[in-house]
């Protein structure tokens, strides 16, 4: 009884989020990650007022649950430990002040260098597009895939792994659609990249762009059936009628409006604030520190002309 | 396989009490469906009630999809694992001569063993293959199942021929190959007798 009194007085203080939500659920193209949607009408300028009101913490930005999404906890209450959680936030920015982690999303082309005992040079790089990303705290996650010598060859990386050399963002972009696995099903030039694609930079403060492309997916049989998952970045699928119909007869349009639910699946603005405050300061130095470092190591050897 | 458990035996005694002892066929199962309906159920046959509706239903599907009334289920359970056991298909991605016409027909060969304690094949793994009416021995390059991370996963179950002594009996592979391979393979070499390495040789590429 006490538990449900204190869930229900978490709701409560967790309300206003969600209920803004909902009114962006509408405009809102594309929701990144399965935490809390970014409200658009609470923008960073209000959230940076509301701060300078109290005055004494750091002021942390929204956009951080996008950026950094791993050190937002399982948000399943059994799964809960905030001793644990804290040590492992402690881990991460370790090592993360060892190698960069980049910031990258679903659709993304990433270049991962991995130590590999079994290759001859004992380290491998392999390029690919992210077709998924999940798992939080140390064991967050991400999976690559490719189409290499018209083979598509698929890698599950785990970012925190002492493993792992080297992140690297070749195109920084988001997609239509949280996950891509919609790709192993679509015709293979939709995921063949170039092993030695050259990166490409995005102007300083620019946002992350949409890719609105639309996959065209191979002819049943599939992995999935895709007609029952609403995926955006898929082009018409061209089944006959009953399989829409049947889509509409399993689908369960109003879990969207399932408050409980929500609230289940997601940390609360309010914890993810404080997880924010804790670590903020840190990764921002980093992230100045790899700015610095950055500057110094692209220097351009002139070439020889003529 | 196909998933056959208590409730499809009802099904099948359904079926048979449904249609006299001899009739079998198709035909005179559908002619009988036609007319029966729940009463005729009740009446006639010892049912409870909580099969009743499962067996309607069942019914209903065989009078619209007659075809699959020789099925015990409509879907198959151990394609979703991506395991690779007996009578699994296999994709030849070496350039020997057999492997190819066999992949070119669209007949691609099938793995008859799977020379493991576990009968579940992996990266690494020797098979036996049927291939155009012959067994030849193979060893999987890439499978389709979900791997650990730094494994690559493929698209397909990839196969390379071989023979009794290890050696390929094609002269190149054309697909992108696991790095895990090289490490696989020479532990699993005999000293002077079965030589599996020979095969990395022929490896355009390692993922």
């Amino acid at each position: 009884m006490a538990l449900w009194c204190r869930g229900v007085q978490r709701i409560l203080v967790d309300v206003r989020p969600i209920f803004s939500l909902f009114q962006t659920i509408g405009n809102t193209e594309y929701s990144s990650l399965s935490s809390v949607s970014r409200p658009e009408g609470l923008g960073s300028d209000e959230a940076k007022e509301a701060k300078t009101v109290e005055g004494h913490k750091p002021i942390v930005p929204l956009e951080c649950r996008f950026v950094y999404p791993e050190f937002l906890p399982d948000p399943r209450l059994d799964h809960r430990n905030s001793l644990r959680e804290k040590l492992e936030r402690m881990d991460m920015l370790n090592r993360r002040a060892h190698i960069d982690i980049p910031e990258f999303y679903v659709g993304s082309i990433l270049a991962v260098t991995s130590s590999n005992s079994h290759a001859p040079e004992k380290s491998s790089r392999f390029v690919g597009i992210c077709i998924q990303r999940g798992g939080c705290g140390l064991r967050a996650s991400f999976i690559l895939r490719n189409v290499i010598d018209h083979q598509g060859v698929e890698m599950f990386y785990e970012m925190y792994s002492p493993v792992v050399q080297k992140i690297e963002v070749l195109r920084l972009e988001k997609r239509l659609d949280n996950e891509l696995l919609y790709l192993r099903d679509a015709l293979p030039e939709y995921s063949t990249f170039q092993l030695d694609m050259e990166p490409e930079f995005l102007p300083e403060g620019a946002p992350v762009p949409v890719n609105p492309i639309k996959v065209k997916l191979k002819p049943r049989p599939w992995l999935e059936r895709w007609e029952r998952q609403e995926l955006k970045g898929v082009q018409d699928l061209g089944l006959p009628e009953r399989f829409y119909k049947r889509a509409a007869e399993v689908a369960r349009p109003w879990e969207k409006y399932d408050l409980m639910k929500e609230y289940r699946a997601s940390i609360p603005a309010e914890e993810q604030e404080e997880i924010f405050v804790e670590v903020y300061s840190q990764l921002q130095q980093l992230e100045v520190m790899r700015k610095k470092m950055k500057r110094r190591r692209t220097f351009v050897r002139p070439k020889k002309m003529g | 396989m196909n998933c056959k458990g208590r409730m499809d035996s009802k099904f099948m005694l359904m079926a048979d009490l449904l249609c006299d002892k001899a009739a079998t066929t198709t035909a005179m199962l559908r002619e009988k469906l036609k007319t029966c309906t729940v009463e005729y159920i009740t009446n006639n046959f010892d049912v409870e009630s909580i099969w009743l509706n499962v067996i309607m239903k069942r019914l209903s599907m065989w009078r619209n999809f007659p075809e699959l009334m020789n099925v015990g289920r409509t879907f198959h359970t151990s394609s979703v694992c991506g395991h690779i056991i007996k009578l699994t298909r296999l994709r030849v991605v070496d350039n020997s001569e057999i492997g190819k016409q066999a992949m070119a027909e669209g007949k691609p060969p099938k793995c008859i063993h799977i020379y493991n304690k576990k009968g579940v094949g992996t990266i690494g793994d020797k098979v036996l293959v049927a291939v155009k009416g012959e067994k030849k021995k193979g060893i999987i390059v890439g499978v389709k199942q979900n791997q650990p991370s730094l494994i690559p996963k493929f698209d397909s179950n990839n196969v390379v021929l071989i023979d009794d002594t290890g050696t390929p009996l094609g002269t190149r592979i054309h697909v992108p190959i696991p790095q895990i391979l090289r490490t696989i393979l020479k532990e699993k070499n005999v000293v002077k007798g079965v030589d599996y390495t020979k095969l990395l040789a022929l490896a355009t590429r390692f993922v």
